[in-house]
């Protein structure tokens, strides 16, 4: 593989900055934006590469552990972030951790136990990089489904509140929303498998071919890895629609939209 | 015998805890200002808000009812009704139940889109809607006849009158008019800043 540098780097840099200058000629107010999420793409990058380097010479599980831990944590509250209306108190950061930790570490485990087996099944190399596949996407999902899910309550409190003052459970009240919800969570992925190959070549694949895979192996890859995230959304935004639409509820079924934040 | 007994209710403006109970075949007018509190006292009925207090139904207390069994007997008609399907025959769990002709609707209204019909005809369907589903023992009407003309406002006063007297059920009547009040209600009440007085009596 041709390795990049620095040089090739600043290079590919400039074209950031020249997209960032035409940003602010055309007051666009993203300018700032541009640069702190370039700077964050550097720094996180090249510490991250540090990062797996070590831990890749070491194959330590406590490590490997740790560090899953850390992108599970960072990933709750990127989901916390994009929430327009989120719940209060420890609910908001709690229902989409826990949702991501049970789908993506289930469906990481699963596939490096049973399908890619490694030796041992955590070798970091496979392990990291999974998971963070897995936790990217369905990040996605479980923050489009929750916003998707409070907006919606927030919106339509008015029929909600019909349906229960006409003796419907909770679930019922708002399951027409909750679908939704799940719906547009999952919508990205499926859009994504759809057009994969044809629209786009996904970057994992991409990477694997540009390191000199064969195709035909990067291809099987990227299949795999699409199975797998759809599977992962899927349970996570479920999970977490799910768990959010318990919460919008008390134990006698009162709509409770004191427990969501103003945005 | 007592239908429905309010005990020590407090809605979450109000300044004091109520009582009231409601006999069978009953009917309760209240009356008030804008922002006094009416919707909020029948909400906390219905318990769908927070609030303290206890109501009970045959002299057993709500806590025994699950929340959507509470919410069949004691049936809270909101001011603007809601609808989430299509047509209002989908909302209807037994559409011939539903008592059209005694509102003034042509049973084909059940097949129209909901969007189609006006805020009356929805108003009236509403009410036809709660009678028809959960036949309730108590009938919350949050201002009933709001958006309706004299006829249909009527037509509404004689529905729920008959319904009274042929199920024994009790009637808790919210409204801004008070020659409808006194024609709906074998009692009246006023809530004044959070406070019920009975109306022509000492206050409670």
């Amino acid at each position: 593989m041709i390795p990049v540098g620095p040089l090739e780097l600043g290079i590919a840099g400039f074209l950031v900055l020249l997209t960032g200058i035409c940003a602010h000629l055309l007051r666009l107010g993203i300018s700032r934006n541009i640069a702190i999420a370039a700077v964050r793409t550097v720094a996180q990058l090249l510490l991250i590469g540090l990062v797996l380097k070590a831990l890749f010479a070491s194959t330590n599980a406590l490590f490997i552990g740790l560090l899953s831990l850390l992108m599970l944590a960072i990933a709750g509250r990127e989901v916390l972030a994009r929430q327009h209306r989120r719940l209060k108190g420890w609910w908001g950061y709690g229902i989409g951790t826990t949702s991501m930790f049970l789908s993506s570490f289930t469906v990481t485990i699963l596939a490096l136990q049973v399908i890619i087996a490694p030796d041992p099944w955590y070798t970091p190399q496979y392990a990291i990089p999974l998971l963070g596949m897995l936790l990217g996407n369905t990040m996605t999902g479980v923050s489009l489904g929750l916003d998707r899910l409070t907006e919606g309550a927030w919106e339509r409190r008015e029929v909600i509140e019909a349906r229960l003052m006409l003796g419907e459970s909770w679930n019922e009240a708002v399951g027409d929303i909750r679908r939704q919800s799940i719906r547009s969570g999952i919508m990205p992925i499926i859009n994504s498998m759809a057009a994969a190959g044809v629209v786009s070549l996904p970057g994992m694949m991409t990477g694997q071919i540009l390191a000199g895979a064969s195709p035909v192996h990067a291809v099987n890859y990227q299949i795999l890895i699409m199975f797998l995230i759809s599977a992962g959304t899927l349970l996570g935004t479920m999970g977490a629609v799910w768990m959010g639409s318990r919460r919008l509820f008390d134990h006698r079924e009162r709509l409770r939209l004191d427990r969501l934040h103003r945005p | 015998m007592t239908l429905l007994d309010i005990q020590n209710l407090r809605p979450c403006i109000f300044t004091r805890a109520l009582n009231l109970s409601l006999a069978n075949g009953e009917s309760i007018g209240l009356g008030g200002s804008s922002g006094s509190g009416k919707s909020l006292l029948l909400r906390a009925i219905a318990d769908m808000d927070l609030h303290e207090g206890d109501v009970l139904l045959d002299g057993v207390s709500r806590s025994a009812f699950s929340a959507p069994e509470w919410r069949r007997k004691v049936g809270l008609l909101p001011p603007e009704s809601r609808w989430w399907r299509d047509s209002a025959g989908e909302h209807l769990r037994m559409p011939t139940a539903a008592p059209l002709d005694e509102l003034g609707l042509n049973p084909s209204i059940l097949e129209q889109p909901v969007t189609e019909l006006s805020s009356g005809e929805r108003q009236r369907l509403a009410l036809a809607r709660l009678i028809a589903n959960n036949r309730p023992r108590v009938l919350l009407l949050d201002e009933p006849t709001a958006n309706l003309d004299s006829l249909n406002s009527r037509r509404i006063e004689e529905l729920v009158a008959a319904y009274r007297h042929a199920t024994g059920a009790g009637v808790i009547w919210v409204s801004h008019d008070p020659d409808q009040l006194r024609r709906v209600s074998n009692r009246q009440y006023r809530i004044e800043a959070g406070e019920l007085h009975s109306v022509g009596e000492a206050v409670q």
